[in-house]
């Protein structure tokens, strides 16, 4: 994992986010550092999609605070289009445009919401495709890409906007085996390279090898954090336990 | 011999009489179709308001250009609304407004549909890269939502155009008039004069109505993508 300074590029304090009546996450708190990788585990429906989208202004908080690089972006008054141009976030469902090309999608951001020059921001998004291997993909349209290729394009897209932190909603979810490699091998160089994440993946090899931090959640609360390696050979809880159960066949975790 | 019937056709003026009063039924069709395209693209979006006020008042002008009949509309605005405002609509302009009316309610709610049957994701994602909800409507919501009702909006319009022909109702010397009016004269010495006539106004609406349905597929394969 790249280094990772003590500067605290997210923190979450006491976050409340319920839907009607139902408290989806009652009282979260979450400190991530420039340079960590965090990957978000547990069951369905224990709020981790929901605090990603929380942390983006998705979803409207009913108390608690957020700060990114120390400002408090969780105010009423907080204009998320220029917050979201900081953070970064790649859903399941990839979504891109499909009326524009793969080169228009990529580019929308960076030209109408951030006003940067067309030419500088191509050569940025040209030297991403290349680097993912999708260069020749440029004036094609989405409709005529496969799954991961898509997923790849909707990190590249997001990735352009020169984001402090970038958010991860199980990309990977929806993909054939196959190309779910590609995507994570994206994901693994962009950690390695030192950027800020927030995973969400059931994808328990890759949590292993990118992760500097996991963080078990059941039912919006935080069962148990700790680093990869200890989490996955000797979970503490026995919720932690049982969940991780559901991905092994033969052996079973003491 | 007897004349073919088909010369009442080619008597004097007739035939241009006939695709003169065509051109009247065009244009009226042409301004309201103009306007309503603009119009109902702009009360499409504000059918999607968050404010219920606002929804509920086009909820309201929808409901009364669909429950009242065009041709009583027409009426109203030629007759009754002359008579209460004191000042003299020409049957044409009537014509225009109601029709604008009509068209941009029908398309305003097309329009309301195409937009509620986006993915809210595609949304999302426009929020995620930092657009504004301004931004997100110009480039992702209304190209996209335009793409999808371009059948049923080209079907709008060429209805707009076929009822134009209600307008005769309110006085409007157009096709259908002035194809009575040759019927009228002709019909003494050439009895099959309403064949052909009406024969060939079918056939006038049908070459205007034909190239926009022709139109509206190249769109169609155009945007398949």
């Amino acid at each position: 994992m790249a280094k990772q300074s003590n500067e605290k590029v997210l923190e979450v304090t006491h976050l409340n986010k319920k839907y009607g009546e139902t408290e989806v996450l009652p009282d979260f708190n979450l400190e991530v550092q420039r340079g960590e990788v965090v990957v978000l585990l547990g069951p369905s429906g224990c709020g981790k999609s929901t605090f990603l989208r929380c942390l983006n202004g998705l979803e409207e908080i009913q108390a608690g605070e957020i700060k990114l690089n120390g400002q408090v972006i969780s105010a009423d008054a907080t204009k998320w289009h220029i917050v979201r141009q900081k953070i970064g976030m790649v859903f399941q469902s990839y979504d891109l445009f499909p009326h524009m090309t793969i080169l228009e999608n990529i580019l929308l951001g960076p030209i109408k919401a951030q006003g940067r020059d067309r030419l500088e921001v191509l050569q940025q998004a040209e030297k991403l495709l290349d680097r993912v291997g999708l260069m020749d993909k440029k004036e094609a349209y989405p409709s005529q890409l496969s799954g991961g290729q898509k997923q790849r394009i909707a990190i590249i897209r997001a990735l352009c906007m020169n984001p402090e932190i970038m958010l991860f909603d199980e990309v990977t979810a929806s993909l054939d085996p196959e190309m779910v490699r590609e995507v994570l091998d994206v994901m693994l160089e962009l950690a390695q390279a030192g950027m800020t994440m927030v995973i969400v993946t059931h994808e328990m090899g890759f949590a292993k090898a990118a992760a500097d931090r996991v963080i078990f959640i059941d039912q919006g609360q935080i069962v148990e954090e700790a680093a990869p390696d200890l989490f996955f050979t000797s979970p503490k809880s026995e919720r932690a336990k049982k969940f991780l159960n559901i991905f092994k066949f033969n052996e079973q975790v003491s | 011999m007897q004349e073919w019937g088909i010369s009442v056709l080619f008597e004097g003026q007739n035939l241009f009489r006939l695709v003169e009063g065509l051109s009247v039924s065009i244009r009226i069709a042409a301004v309201s179709i103009a306007f309503s395209a603009v119009c109902g693209i702009l009360l499409g979006i504000l059918m999607t308001s968050r404010y219920r006020l606002v929804r509920y008042g086009c909820r309201l002008y929808l409901e009364a250009i669909r429950i009242i009949p065009t041709l009583v509309w027409l009426f109203l605005f030629y007759f009754s609304l002359t008579k209460i405002m004191h000042f003299h609509l020409s049957a044409e302009l009537a014509s225009d407004i109601v029709f604008s009316l009509w068209g941009t309610a029908e398309m305003g709610d097309l329009v309301r549909g195409a937009i509620t049957s986006m993915p809210k994701h595609q949304t999302d994602s426009g929020f995620a890269i930092g657009l504004t909800k301004l931004q997100v409507y110009r480039y992702i919501i209304i190209p996209q939502a335009l793409r999808r009702l371009i059948p049923s909006a080209i079907n709008l319009a060429t209805r707009m155009i076929k009822t134009t022909s209600l307008v005769v109702l309110i006085g409007v010397v157009e096709v259908l008039k002035v194809g009575q009016q040759i019927i009228e004269v002709s019909i003494l010495k050439n009895p099959t004069a309403s064949f052909w006539v009406y024969g060939c106004i079918f056939f006038l609406y049908f070459i205007i109505c034909y190239p926009v349905s022709l139109f509206s597929k190249k769109l169609e394969t155009k945007w398949q993508q």
